[in-house]
């Protein structure tokens, strides 16, 4: 054990990050609330920051890009954003609570289109999104991006003014050099943006299929006197991950060290007091775990007893399948009353 | 090229081993250290570590442990905790900083991350 050599760690490690690239999978409707969860503080979850930012810039990003495209495009939105992923990759970093702020920051902050934009780029750029992003840095870059954004547009907005004058018109009406009789060849920039455009239109979902973020409804917790919880939706997100209800709970009762039960109109109360958040979180492992196929990351997968009494995913998308571990509950340790002694 | 695969196909594999997600090699040790934390009335937590092997001495571990995170904690033996080996439980939420300490190599224990699982929220 102990003559474990640095690459073996180093190899850990990345695996980790790679976990962290399937966490944001399981961001929960996007709603801004819950991308940020400045106080997790299990290691993977703190992990899972910065890529949990990009659904609700994805959605903010779509916004703008739809927005902007007709404009000046994804076609010029695209290189100069790929600085900021530049700079960080030229710095090796550390993540964790700078990570937190910079969420916290993007949360309450500008959610102007100049950060919307530069975040949903990010996106398309999973591999180097891996890089932890520390706050100095982003804080620069985001400024930088803001700058060189505002500035694009202007420049930009100019330009197509001045020069091709004549290639301007709106694509959805159908006017300028998108009415159905112009004969004009249509330059390669307006031609991409529409592309994009057209694309982002006709795929709503395609952003985050294409993202691979994997979107179920929050989980609804009341709190049933003073030390139960009610998780009212688990019906609802069990079907959306198309698993049963008994091992969903078995598995949030595992994780969770408690019991519970399911009440009257399909709920199921928890004991202990917990916080939407860490239910979230549970499920997000849940999902990593138990959901998501491991050769193409596809959500689309089914879980069944296989022939031995082992659990086996098979991916409706790729085909590939394998085994998963039965949830085990270990160790539990008593709590509140003491256990009756015997003899 | 086909030397190689030869070479592979000799060595002795444990097919009952996990298979690594990244490399797909199979790791030999795959008993895993639990990590979990569990709710007390109030704020109050206990997180519980089960499954360090056992060439390591638990009371020692436990004493350091308690002088380092200061709080209290105990070891249950494997006949309380029903045969699961014996399990060091200590009062309040010390997940990272026992993995920390798990991993560490000089003043810790030095395991392998991958070997830590921790449970809970």
């Amino acid at each position: 054990m102990s003559s474990e050599d640095p690459s073996a760690q180093r190899r850990a490690s990345r695996k980790s990050v790679a976990f962290t690239e399937e966490k944001l999978v399981v961001d929960a409707d996007g709603s801004v609330t819950m991308v940020a969860t400045p106080n997790d503080d299990t290691k993977e979850t703190a992990m899972s920051h910065t890529p949990r930012t990009p659904p609700l810039s994805a959605a903010l990003g779509a916004f703008t890009d739809a927005s902007q495209a007709p404009v000046d495009g994804a076609a010029d939105g695209a290189p100069a954003a790929e600085n900021p992923d530049e700079l960080d990759l030229s710095l090796m970093k550390k993540k964790k609570k700078k990570v937190k702020k910079e969420d916290g920051e993007g949360e309450g902050g500008d959610g102007a289109a100049a950060a919307g934009g530069e975040e949903a780029i990010d996106l398309s750029m999973k591999k180097k999104k891996k890089k932890k992003v520390p706050k100095e840095e982003d804080e620069f870059a985001k400024k930088l991006e803001a700058l060189k954004i505002e500035g694009g547009e202007g420049v930009e907005g100019a330009e197509a003014a001045g020069e091709e004058g004549e290639q301007e018109g709106d694509m959805d009406k159908g006017t300028g050099i998108w009415s159905h009789d112009e004969t004009k060849t249509i330059n390669y920039d307006p031609l991409l943006s529409r592309f994009f455009a057209l694309l982002a239109q006709k795929n709503p979902d395609h952003a985050s299929t294409g993202t691979r973020s994997y979107k179920i409804p929050p989980p609804q917790c009341l709190r049933e006197g003073n030390k139960k919880t009610i998780f009212a939706n688990l019906p609802e997100i069990c079907k959306r991950m198309k698993r049963a209800d008994e091992h969903v709970t078995a598995y949030l009762f595992a994780e969770l060290g408690t019991s519970g039960s399911v009440d009257g109109s399909r709920r199921l109360v928890i004991k202990g007091r917990f916080q939407q958040k860490q239910i979230e979180n549970v499920l997000r492992t849940y999902i990593i775990e138990y959901v998501t196929c491991k050769t193409c990351r596809s959500p689309n997968t089914e879980l069944s007893k296989g022939e031995n009494r082992l659990y086996f995913i098979t991916c409706n998308s790729c085909g590939s399948r394998r085994s998963v571990q039965a949830i085990k509950t270990g160790f539990s340790a008593q709590v509140g009353k003491r256990r009756k002694m015997q003899g | 090229m086909s030397g190689a695969i030869e070479i592979q196909n000799l060595k002795s594999r444990d097919p009952f081993a996990e298979a690594d997600e990244d490399s797909g090699q199979t790791t030999q040790t795959q008993e895993y250290i639990h990590i979990r934390i569990q709710q007390r009335n109030g704020r109050k937590t206990l997180t519980t570590v089960q499954g360090i092997p056992s060439k390591f001495d638990h009371k020692k571990i436990l004493k350091v442990i308690k002088k380092e995170f200061a709080c209290n904690g105990t070891i249950i033996s494997d006949t309380e905790s029903k045969g699961l080996g014996e399990v060091i439980q200590l009062q309040g939420d010390h997940r990272i900083k026992i993995k920390d300490f798990l991993v560490d190599p000089e003043n810790g224990l030095g395991l392998d991350e991958k070997t830590i699982k921790i449970h809970g929220f």
